[in-house]
């Protein structure tokens, strides 16, 4: 299950909103073996696309070493999918690197409401979760 | 050349668990060559090609601060106490999407 307070869910919501088309993506950090996502972090898009994200690799590198700095890990890595589903693709679940980390997608397909569901991905399997905001 | 490499956790299942490992080689392509003598597979996960000539699209190696991409890739020389990290790329998309 994933527990995450309003204001990180509202910031996903509002950032994958704001890039819509494109996909929006970032992390929300927490201390190392909390599972508690607290610092919310939005990311580059550096592909800018309505179908594919990616980090910026410098960017990635910055937020990782501070992330270590801090004692913190990604507990969540969330991105948007802005005209499908918020379910992993094909690419999502080949390309998820991070196993202790909560997969978030948020879909905006729909102008007035955005689905936002948890997924872990480790080894290619998908297993969605509930989630509770707090 | 003796160097310091970041593991990242999807990939330490190579290294015995290990977070940070030693490696020798004047570029990037020798110290993966180097680690993969004592971290069997680690190589195959990084390389890309027949003979693992490029680097793993997927994979961002760094050399200190900088993205090895802007230094010549796997040609990238390496210089004595250099730090190199791995991680994997944060990626993905609706692009082959479950409808």
């Amino acid at each position: 299950m994933l527990r995450i307070d309003r204001a990180c869910y509202e910031a996903i919501v509002a950032h994958a909103r704001r890039d819509h088309p494109d996909e929006a993506c970032g992390v929300v950090a927490g201390p190392a073996g909390s599972d508690r996502p607290e610092r919310f972090i939005a990311m580059e898009n550096a592909e800018r696309s309505p179908t594919f994200y990616r980090f910026d690799a410098t960017e990635q590198l910055r937020v990782w070493r501070e992330m270590d700095d801090r004692d913190e890990e990604p507990v969540v890595i969330y991105h948007s999918h802005t005209a499908t589903e918020a379910y992993p693709s094909r690419t999502d679940i080949s390309l998820a690197g991070e196993p202790g980390a909560h997969y978030v997608l948020a879909s905006t397909r729909e102008p007035d409401s955005t689905e936002f569901r948890s997924f872990r991905i480790v080894d290619g399997a998908v297993t969605e979760e509930p989630v509770e905001i707090v | 050349m003796a160097v310091q490499v970041r593991v990242p956790t999807i990939l330490r299942t190579y290294t015995g668990g290990a977070k940070l490992v030693e490696g020798t080689g004047d570029t990037v392509a020798a110290l993966f060559l180097d680690l993969d003598s004592r971290y069997d597979g680690l190589r195959g996960r990084l390389v890309t090609g027949d003979d693992g000539t490029e680097l793993h699209r997927f994979v961002n190696i760094y050399i200190n601060d900088e993205d090895v991409r802007f230094l010549g890739g796997l040609d990238a020389k390496l210089g004595d106490g250099d730090e190199v990290t791995i991680l994997p790329a944060v990626a993905g998309g609706s692009a082959d999407a479950r409808v």
